[in-house]
C-alpha cells in the first residue's frame, strides 16, 4: 500500500510504471492517464472516501461557472449602462457573486470542519458543559478522514475565491479542474497550488524529456536521503522521549526538540523534493514549499521559507482580505492618527495576524497544542513588528551594525531556537506534556548525559554519526543553493562518467546509510495526517 | 508621482524608491508596510485598493503602484 512517497512502492513502481505509460499514451490522452492514476493514488489510500475529492471537484466547478455566468451579465449590462449607473450595476452584481463565493467557500471548510474538527469541538463542548456544572452532553462524532483533505480544500477555495476576484477565469473543463485537485504528486502533502500556476501544465501532457527525468529523478533521490538517511533514523530517539519525557533530564529533552525540528525539516521538505520530483519527470513545476528556513534572520522571515505555499495561501485569502475589510481600514486609519504611523498600522492589523495564527494553528490539527504553536508564533511575529522601531534605536545606540556578520549571525541562531521550541509544542501528544517538557528543559538542565554517554536514547554512536554527516551535506548544499548554485546543473555540466559516478554515489549513500528494516520505525509523513 | 515618493518614503526612509523595482521580490515591502501603504494611497488619491490587486506586479517599483493607482482612479 502506498501511505507516503517515500516508499519503494511509490517510486520503484507507481512512479515509473506511470511515467512509462504516460510517454507512451499519445500526448491527448495523457490527462486520461494522469486521472487514471490520480484517483488510483488516491483509491489506494482512503478507499471510498475519494467520494469527498469529487465532490469537491464537481462543487468548485459548478459553482465556478455560477460565478462566471454573474460576471458575463455583469459586464454586459455595465458596457449598455450609461457611467452613472455602472457603480450601482458593479455593486448589485458583487452581492450576487459574494452571496455564491460564500456558499461556496462555507460548503468546502465546512465539510473540512466537520470531517477534521468535530470531535475535538464536540469534546471541548463538553468538557466545558461540565465545568459549568451541567449534566447533559452533546453527541461527539469522530470521522475517517479523506486523505489530503486539509490541501485540496485550499486548492478549492483558492480556486473559487480567484474565479470571484477575476483572476482566474472559470474553467468549463470538469477534467482539468479534477486533474489540478487530484495531482498525485502533491495529494498527501501539498504544496497547495493555485489553479493558474498548475492547471495548464498538467492538462497539455508534455513529453518527459531526457532533462526532465534525469533532473526529477535526482531531486527525488536528494529527497529519499534527506528523509531516509535523517529523518528516520533520528525517529527511536524522538519516540523515546516525546513518548515518556518525565524519564529524561533537561538536556535530553533539549536534544529530542532539536532533534524532532531537524527531523520535520528532513521529513517535510525531503518529501516535497519527491514531490516537486516526481512533478518535474511530467513537465509541471510544482511551486517550491522551501527554501532553506533555517538562514532566516526573524520569525517573520522564517515562514516566508518554510510551507512556503502555506503561508502565502494565508497571506492572499486571509491576511489581506482581513486587513482590507472595511472595518479593519476605518481601525487602521484611527489607529494611525492616534499612535503614528507605526504602532497604529501594527495594532490594527495584529487582528489580521491573529486570525491568520489561528487559523494555522488549527489547520495542523485539531488539538491545543497546534493553536498554541499557531498562537505562539503570533506572539513572536506580533511582536517583533511592535518592537522594530525600538529594536532600531537600541542598536544605534550601541553602534551595532545591522548587517555585520556577529549580528546577523545573533538574529539566524535567535531564529532557530525559537523555532525548535515552537516545534517542541507541535510534537508533544499534549499541550500540558509540551509544557511539562519546556519546563524540564529549564528546571532540569544538565549535561550529566551528555558526559556518560546516556543521551544517545535508543540510538548508537553511528547512528548519530551518519545523521551529523547527514547533516552537514545538507547544510553544504544549502549554503551553495542560497548563493544561487544549482547542484544539479553543475552535476549535469560534467562528463558522463563522473555524473553517473554521483548519480551511483547518491544511490549507494541511501542504501548504505539509509534507516530501514526491521530495527527502524520510519518516520510517518507528518504533513500527510494534516 | 512626487506626491507618491512623499508616502513612499516616510514609510520606509531607508530605500530608494527611484530606483528600486523589487519592492516586494527583494522583501523591502512587507505585508504590514503594505498595509499601512495602501491607507496612505486610498487616503491621499481618494481610490479604495481591493485585496485582489496586492500582487507583486503592482507594487514591485514606485511605477508599477503609480500605475495602480491611475488605473483605479479611472476605473472609479
Amino acid at each position: 500500500m502506498i501511505a507516503s512517497y517515500c516508499v519503494p512502492v511509490y517510486f520503484v513502481v507507481f512512479l515509473p510504471l506511470v511515467v512509462l505509460a504516460y510517454q507512451v499514451v499519445p500526448q491527448r490522452h495523457r490527462w486520461k492517464l494522469l486521472l487514471a492514476a490520480d484517483y488510483a493514488f488516491f483509491f489506494a489510500i482512503s478507499g471510498k472516501l475519494l467520494v469527498f475529492l469529487l465532490l469537491s471537484t464537481v462543487s468548485i466547478h459548478h459553482i465556478g461557472l455560477w460565478l462566471g455566468t454573474f460576471q458575463t451579465e455583469r459586464d454586459l449590462a455595465v458596457k449598455g449602462a450609461e457611467r452613472s449607473e455602472r457603480k450601482a450595476i458593479k455593486a448589485a452584481y458583487q452581492a450576487k457573486t459574494r452571496g455564491v463565493l460564500t456558499l461556496g467557500i462555507l460548503f468546502h471548510v465546512g465539510l473540512l470542519l466537520v470531517l477534521k474538527y468535530a470531535d475535538f469541538f464536540g469534546g471541548n463542548v463538553n468538557h466545558l458543559l461540565t465545568a459549568l456544572g451541567l449534566s447533559w452532553q452533546i453527541p461527539t462524532f469522530a470521522f475517517a478522514m479523506p486523505i489530503g483533505i486539509s490541501f485540496y480544500t485550499m486548492q478549492a477555495v483558492s480556486y473559487l475565491v480567484d474565479v470571484y476576484r477575476g483572476t482566474v477565469k472559470p474553467d468549463r473543463s470538469l477534467a482539468r479542474l479534477a486533474l489540478y485537485m487530484s495531482f498525485f504528486p502533491a495529494l498527501i502533502e501539498g504544496p497547495i497550488c493555485r489553479y493558474s500556476d498548475t492547471a495548464d501544465q498538467i492538462w497539455e501532457g508534455r513529453p518527459v524529456t531526457y532533462h526532465n527525468l534525469t533532473f526529477g529523478a535526482q531531486r527525488i533521490l536528494y529527497g529519499l536521503f534527506k528523509k531516509i538517511v535523517i529523518a528516520d533514523r533520528l525517529n527511536p530517539l524522538i519516540l523515546a522521549v516525546f513518548s515518556n519525557p518525565a524519564k529524561y533530564d533537561g538536556g535530553v529533552i533539549a536534544l529530542a526538540m532539536v532533534c524532532y525540528t531537524c527531523q520535520l525539516y528532513m521529513e517535510f521538505s525531503g518529501t516535497m523534493d519527491v514531490v516537486i520530483g516526481s512533478g518535474e519527470i511530467f513537465g509541471v513545476t510544482l511551486p517550491e514549499n522551501f527554501r532553506h528556513p533555517f538562514f532566516s534572520k526573524s520569525i517573520s522571515e522564517f515562514w516566508t521559507r518554510w510551507h512556503i505555499t502555506l503561508g502565502t495561501w494565508f497571506k492572499d485569502y486571509i491576511f489581506y482580505p482581513v486587513s482590507l475589510s472595511a472595518p479593519l481600514k476605518k481601525l487602521t486609519a484611527n489607529a494611525r492618527k492616534k499612535l503614528g504611523n507605526h504602532f497604529g498600522p501594527v495594532l490594527a492589523s495584529g487582528i489580521a495576524l491573529f486570525c491568520v495564527w489561528f487559523c494555522n494553528g488549527l489547520w495542523h490539527g485539531s488539538a491545543w497544542n497546534y493553536i498554541f504553536f499557531g498562537l505562539y508564533h503570533f506572539v513572536l511575529i506580533f511582536a517583533g513588528n511592535f518592537f522594530e522601531p525600538t529594536n532600531k534605536w537600541v542598536l544605534g545606540k550601541l553602534h551595532i551594525d545591522r548587517q555585520s556578520l556577529p549580528w546577523r549571525s545573533w538574529q539566524v541562531l535567535r531564529t532557530i531556537v525559537l523555532v525548535n521550541f515552537g516545534e517542541l509544542f507541535f510534537r508533544a501528544p499534549r499541550l500540558r506534556t509540551g509544557l511539562s517538557m519546556c519546563r524540564r528543559i529549564f528546571t532540569k538542565f544538565t549535561l550529566a548525559s551528555f558526559r556518560n554517554g546516556d543521551f544517545l536514547v535508543s540510538i548508537d554512536w553511528k547512528d548519530l554519526f551518519v545523521v551529523i554527516a547527514g547533516v552537514l551535506l545538507v547544510l553544504t548544499f544549502s549554503i551553495l543553493q542560497e548563493r544561487g548554485r544549482s547542484i544539479r546543473e553543475t552535476v549535469a555540466r560534467q562528463k558522463l562518467p563522473v555524473r553517473w559516478l554521483c548519480y551511483y554515489a547518491f544511490i549507494l549513500l541511501i542504501v548504505i546509510f539509509g534507516a530501514y528494516g526491521k530495527a527502524y520505525t520510519p518516520v510517518d509523513p507528518i504533513y500527510a495526517g494534516f | 508621482m512626487e506626491e507618491l515618493y512623499e508616502i513612499l518614503e516616510e514609510l520606509q526612509p531607508e530605500v530608494d524608491f527611484k530606483t528600486a523595482t523589487n519592492l516586494i521580490d527583494g522583501h523591502l515591502l512587507t505585508s504590514l508596510s503594505i498595509i499601512s501603504l495602501i491607507a496612505e494611497l486610498e487616503d491621499a488619491f481618494d481610490i479604495t485598493i481591493p485585496a485582489v490587486e496586492i500582487v507583486p506586479a503592482n507594487f514591485n517599483s514606485a511605477d508599477a503602484i503609480w500605475t495602480l493607482v491611475q488605473r483605479l482612479q479611472e476605473e472609479d
